[in-house]
C-alpha cells in the first residue's frame, strides 16, 4: 500500500519550478562555495528537506537510478521520489546516478559510488549530503577554504553538521581526477555545490 | 489526419531538458571534457546550431533576456532565425546589447565587452573534438582523452612551423583547459581566445550533430596550446574600424568596389553601435557629413 | 557608402513567402491532395517514413508536398515532428512469419511452402515510359488470391531447422532494444542499435556501400535468402492487463540474406545472416541494409576489417542523411569571420615571401 505522503507534493509548476531550481544548481556548479535558496515548497516528506527535495524533482526521471542512506531509505523519501520522477531506486552505489543521503551520515568512502571511467568521467555519482547549516559568514561550524575552477583565488564558507570524514574522502577524491563524485550540500532550502574541482583546505 | 503537437516551453520536452541539464551539470564539473548527450533532432538542420539551441532551451526561463549573434552580428540571418525561434517557443525578451543578455548564444565570435558574473555564454559548435582532424575515430580520441595523451596535437602544430615558419592555425585554435583537456573553442579566430581565460561568464558549448556538451565554469584557466620558440599570438589588425574607430577589436573586411577598394569594420556589431553612441567616428563615417554630424562629440 | 547589412528578418519573411509561391506553382492547376501522394506516390511516402522512422503515411505525406518533392527534406520534417512526440512504450517484436504477405521471393529454392509470390514489383517491367499514363485512363483491378490459411514460413526458418544457418542473435530474452534517437551514440555498437542506424540510414548511401561489398570490398557471399513485403501485426504488452493488445497493422519489407558459412574443426560450417527490416515497400533499402549488416559483423564473426562497408563507426556516422545534409550545406552560412583570419594569415605570409625574394635578389626562396 503506498503511503498517501509519497503522492502529495512535487513542483505546481513543474516546467518553471524546475527550470529555476537547475539555473540555481547550474549557478552553483559553475560557482562552487556559492549558496542557493530554494524559495517555493515542494511537499516533500521527511527526513528530506527542500532543497534536497527540489534537486530530486529537477533531475531525476526513470534514467537515473536513486540510491538512499539508511534514514531516508526507511521512510516515504523513496516513493515520494519514484511516485513524482519515475526514477527507480537501487541498492547498488555504484548504479546510482544520484544519491541522497540524510544529517549526521558518516560515509566511510565515496569509493563505491559510480566514478565514472577515464574514458566517461561523466558516468558518475552525484551526491546530495544533508547538512544542518551552510553560511558564508564567520560563525559556528566547520570553516573550509575553496579553490579551484569557478572561484576567483578562494572562498571561504561555514558548514555545520559536515561529516568528520569529509575533508578525507574530498582529498580522496580529488586524486581521481578527472574521475570522482560531485557533491551537492543542502541544509533545508539551501545548496551549495562542490564539483570534484574544488579543492578544500580546511 | 492526426492532429499536430502543441510544444512546450522553449520546444523541448521536459525529459530532453533533465537530460540536457545532467549533462550540462557533469560537464561544468569536468571543465573542457566533452560529455556524450542523445543531442534530438530540432526543426533546424544539423550543423546549423542545433546543439546550441538546445543548451540554451534547457537553460532558458521566462526572465531570461537573450542575445543571438553570428560573426558577432545580431543581424545574420541564422543569427535572426534562431532568436525568432527562441520567441516563439519560449517567449523570451530578447536584446542585441551584451550587457543586457543573460544568455547570448554565439556563432564563430565571443563579445569584445567583457561579460559579467552570472551571464552565460552558449556557443554553437560544429566539431567539438579538438583531435578530430588529427585522428577521425572517435575510439581513437577518447582514449587520448582518457590518458591525457596530447603528443599528437603538438606535433601538428610543430609541423605547421616547418613548413610555414608559424603555427598556421588562425580558428578554432586548441586550448587547454584547468590543465587538463584539451578542448576545441569552436570556430572562434584565435584573437578570441585569450578571453576566455579565467572569464567571468559560465561557457557553455552544444554540438548537436556530433551530440557532446561541454563547459568551462567561470574563472578557469584557459590556455592556448603553443611552444616556448612559437608562443601563442593573436591576430591584430593595422587599420581602425572605419564607423567607431575602435583599436584591438576584431574586423571584418568588407570589399568597396572592383578595384581594390575596401574597409574594415567591427565584427561586433553592438559594440560598435555602442561606440558610435558614445561619439566615437570612424574615417569613413568622418567624411559623411549627413551621418558624421550626428554621431559627432 | 557602406550599408550595414540590415533586415535579415525581412529578407527571411520575403524568401518564406516565395518558397510558398514557388510550392504552389500554377495557381490554375489544383492543388496535390494528401490522400493523392499517398495513394499515388506511395514509395515516396513509405521511404520517408522508413528513413524519419515514423510510420504515418498521411504526415509522410504532408512533408513530401511541403517539401516539393525533395525526400530529404521530407525526413527532416517528419523527424523534427518525431522528436517532439511522448514515448508510450516498446511494442513487442514483429513477427514477420505472420505476415500477411504480398510479395515473397527466394532465391535460393526454386520452390517452397507457400511459394514464389511476385507482388507488386517493377521487376519484369521494361523501362518504356508508358504514353497511356499521360491520360487518366482505367485500371483494372488486380488479380488476387484467397489469403492462406496457415502463415508462410522463412527461409531463414527451413535452414534454421537443419542446423544451417547460424541462431538469431545472441541478446537474452529480456533484452530492451535500445534507441539510438533517445541515447548517446557509442562504438562499438551493439547489434541492435545498428540495425536501428541502418533502418533509418540514406537509401543511396546503404546501396551504394552494399553495392562494393558485392565488387569485393568486404565479399560475403550473399544469396537472398527471402524477402518479404506485406502487413505485420503491431502488439504492445500493457503489464496492467497481464497480455498484449493489437496497436494495428504496419506495412515492413524484409530481407533474410543467407551470406558466406563460418565453421572449424569443432564448429560444423554454418551460413551467416544479413538482416534488412524497413518501413513500407523498399526492397532496394532492405537488401541494401542486410548486406551491409553482414559486412559489419566482420568482427563478431572474425574475418578482416579491410573495406568501408565493415567500418562501423565510419558507416553508421555517415549514414544518417539528415546529419549529412546539414553539415554540408552548412558551408553556406556566413564564416566570414574565420575567413578573415585566414586571408590575414596568407596576405602576410605572402608578403613575407616578396620582402625575403626583393632582400635576397638572387638568393632562391625558402621553400
Amino acid at each position: 500500500m503506498i503511503d498517501s505522503e509519497a503522492l502529495s507534493g512535487g513542483f505546481t509548476h513543474p516546467v518553471f519550478q524546475s527550470q529555476s531550481a537547475f539555473r540555481m544548481l547550474m549557478d552553483g556548479m559553475a560557482r562552487p562555495g556559492t549558496i542557493q535558496t530554494v524559495a517555493t515548497d515542494v511537499g516533500q516528506p521527511e527526513p528530506l528537506r527542500t532543497a534536497a527535495g527540489a534537486i530530486a524533482l529537477t533531475l531525476c526521471d526513470h534514467e537515473t537510478p536513486v540510491w538512499l542512506s539508511a534514514g531516508l531509505g526507511k521512510s516515504v523519501v523513496g516513493e515520494w521520489i519514484g511516485f513524482h520522477t519515475g526514477a527507480p531506486l537501487t541498492r547498488e552505489k555504484a548504479e546510482a546516478r544520484f544519491a541522497f543521503l540524510e544529517p549526521g551520515i558518516t560515509p566511510a568512502s565515496f569509493g563505491l559510488f559510480a566514478l565514472g571511467s577515464q574514458e566517461y568521467p561523466d558516468r558518475s555519482t552525484t551526491l546530495v549530503l544533508e547538512v544542518a547549516a551552510l553560511r558564508l559568514e564567520a560563525g559556528s561550524g566547520q570553516k573550509l577554504t575553496l579553490s579551484g575552477p569557478g572561484i576567483l583565488q578562494s572562498r571561504e564558507i561555514w558548514i555545520d553538521g559536515l561529516p568528520d570524514s569529509f575533508s578525507r574522502l574530498w582529498i580522496d577524491n580529488r586524486a581521481l581526477f578527472p574521475r570522482g563524485v560531485d557533491v551537492i550540500l543542502t541544509a533545508g532550502r539551501d545548496l551549495l555545490c562542490l564539483p570534484r574541482t574544488t579543492k578544500i583546505a580546511a | 489526419m492526426t492532429e499536430l503537437a502543441s510544444y512546450n516551453f522553449a520546444y523541448l520536452d521536459e525529459q530532453t531538458k533533465r537530460m540536457i541539464r545532467r549533462a550540462i551539470l557533469k560537464a561544468i564539473a569536468i571543465p573542457g571534457y566533452q560529455v556524450p548527450f542523445a543531442s534530438r533532432e530540432m526543426p533546424m538542420p544539423y550543423g546549423w546550431g542545433t546543439g546550441g539551441v538546445q543548451v540554451t532551451a534547457s537553460i532558458i526561463g521566462p526572465d531570461d533576456v537573450l542575445k543571438v549573434i553570428d560573426q558577432g552580428a545580431d543581424d545574420t540571418t541564422n543569427a535572426v532565425s534562431i532568436r525568432a525561434f527562441f520567441q516563439k517557443v519560449a517567449d523570451v525578451a530578447v536584446t542585441t546589447h551584451t550587457q543586457d543578455a543573460t544568455i547570448i548564444q554565439t556563432r564563430h565570435r565571443i563579445p569584445e565587452q567583457t561579460l559579467r558574473e552570472g551571464q552565460v555564454l552558449v556557443y554553437q559548435v560544429p566539431i567539438p573534438e579538438p583531435l578530430r582532424f588529427l585522428e577521425p575515430r572517435e575510439t581513437e580520441t577518447r582514449k587520448m582523452h582518457a590518458l591525457e595523451e596530447y603528443g599528437l596535437m603538438h606535433v601538428k602544430l610543430y609541423e605547421d612551423i616547418a613548413r610555414h615558419g608559424r603555427i598556421s592555425t588562425t580558428y578554432a585554435y586548441p586550448v587547454k583547459v584547468a590543465s587538463r583537456y584539451v578542448m576545441d573553442p569552436s570556430p572562434t579566430p584565435k584573437f578570441d581566445n585569450p578571453k576566455m581565460h579565467m572569464y567571468e561568464a559560465l561557457q557553455l558549448f552544444g554540438a548537436g550533430r556530433e551530440k557532446r556538451i561541454y563547459a568551462v565554469p567561470p574563472y578557469t584557466e584557459v590556455v592556448s596550446l603553443d611552444f616556448e620558440d612559437h608562443p601563442f599570438e593573436i591576430q591584430t589588425f593595422s587599420q581602425n574600424c572605419a564607423l567607431c574607430n575602435a583599436h584591438g577589436v576584431y574586423l571584418d573586411e568588407v570589399v568597396l568596389d572592383d578595384k581594390g577598394g575596401r574597409m574594415f569594420v567591427c565584427s561586433d556589431t553592438d559594440n560598435c553601435e555602442d561606440r558610435r553612441a558614445h561619439g566615437h567616428v570612424g574615417e569613413m563615417l568622418a567624411q559623411d557629413p549627413p551621418l558624421g554630424k550626428e554621431a559627432a562629440e | 557608402m557602406y550599408v550595414a547589412v540590415k533586415g535579415g528578418e525581412a529578407a527571411i519573411n520575403n524568401a518564406h513567402r516565395l518558397l510558398a509561391d514557388r510550392r504552389r506553382g500554377d495557381r490554375s492547376l489544383p492543388s496535390l491532395t494528401i490522400e493523392q501522394i499517398v495513394e499515388q506516390l506511395g514509395l515516396a511516402v513509405d521511404r520517408v517514413m522508413a528513413e524519419a522512422s515514423l510510420y504515418d503515411p498521411a504526415l509522410a505525406a504532408l512533408a513530401v508536398r511541403q517539401s516539393r518533392g525533395d525526400m530529404i527534406e521530407a525526413i527532416f520534417l517528419l523527424r523534427a515532428y518525431r522528436t517532439t512526440l511522448p514515448r508510450f512504450g516498446a511494442s513487442v517484436p514483429v513477427d514477420t512469419a505472420g505476415m500477411q504477405v504480398e510479395r515473397r521471393v527466394s532465391a535460393t529454392y526454386k520452390d517452397l511452402p507457400g511459394g514464389q509470390l511476385l507482388g507488386p514489383t517493377f521487376d519484369y517491367t521494361h523501362r518504356l515510359l508508358d504514353p497511356s499514363l499521360l491520360e487518366d485512363l482505367p485500371v483494372d483491378e488486380p488479380a488476387r488470391r484467397p489469403a492462406p490459411d496457415e502463415d508462410i514460413m522463412r527461409v531463414s526458418d527451413i535452414l534454421a531447422h537443419e542446423g544451417l544457418i547460424e541462431s538469431d542473435g545472441e541478446f537474452p530474452d529480456d533484452h530492451e532494444a535500445g534507441d539510438i534517437t533517445r541515447e548517446p551514440m557509442e562504438f562499438p555498437m551493439p547489434r541492435d542499435l545498428r540495425l536501428q542506424a541502418l533502418a533509418r540510414g540514406d537509401e543511396g548511401f546503404l546501396l551504394a556501400l552494399a553495392y562494393s561489398t558485392q565488387r569485393g570490398f568486404g565479399r560475403n557471399h550473399p544469396f537472398v535468402g527471402e524477402i518479404r513485403i506485406g502487413e505485420v501485426e503491431l502488439e504492445m504488452d500493457v503489464p496492467e492487463m497481464g497480455f498484449s493488445v493489437s496497436l494495428g497493422r504496419i506495412k515492413v519489407t524484409e530481407c533474410q540474406m543467407v551470406n558466406q558459412f563460418k565453421g572449424s574443426a569443432k564448429a560444423p560450417p554454418q551460413f551467416t545472416r544479413g538482416y534488412g527490416l524497413v518501413f513500407g515497400q523498399s526492397e532496394r533499402k532492405a537488401m541494401s541494409m542486410s548486406l551491409v549488416d553482414r559486412a559489419l559483423r566482420a568482427e563478431e564473426l572474425g574475418e578482416d576489417i579491410t573495406a568501408p562497408a565493415q567500418d562501423e563507426e565510419f558507416v553508421i556516422s555517415h549514414s544518417d542523411n539528415v546529419q549529412a545534409t546539414g553539415f554540408v550545406e552548412h558551408l553556406k552560412l556566413p564564416h566570414y569571420v574565420d575567413f578573415q583570419a585566414e586571408l590575414a594569415l596568407v596576405r602576410r605570409m605572402r608578403a613575407e615571401i616578396a620582402t625575403r625574394n626583393n632582400d635576397g635578389g638572387m638568393q632562391e626562396a625558402a621553400e
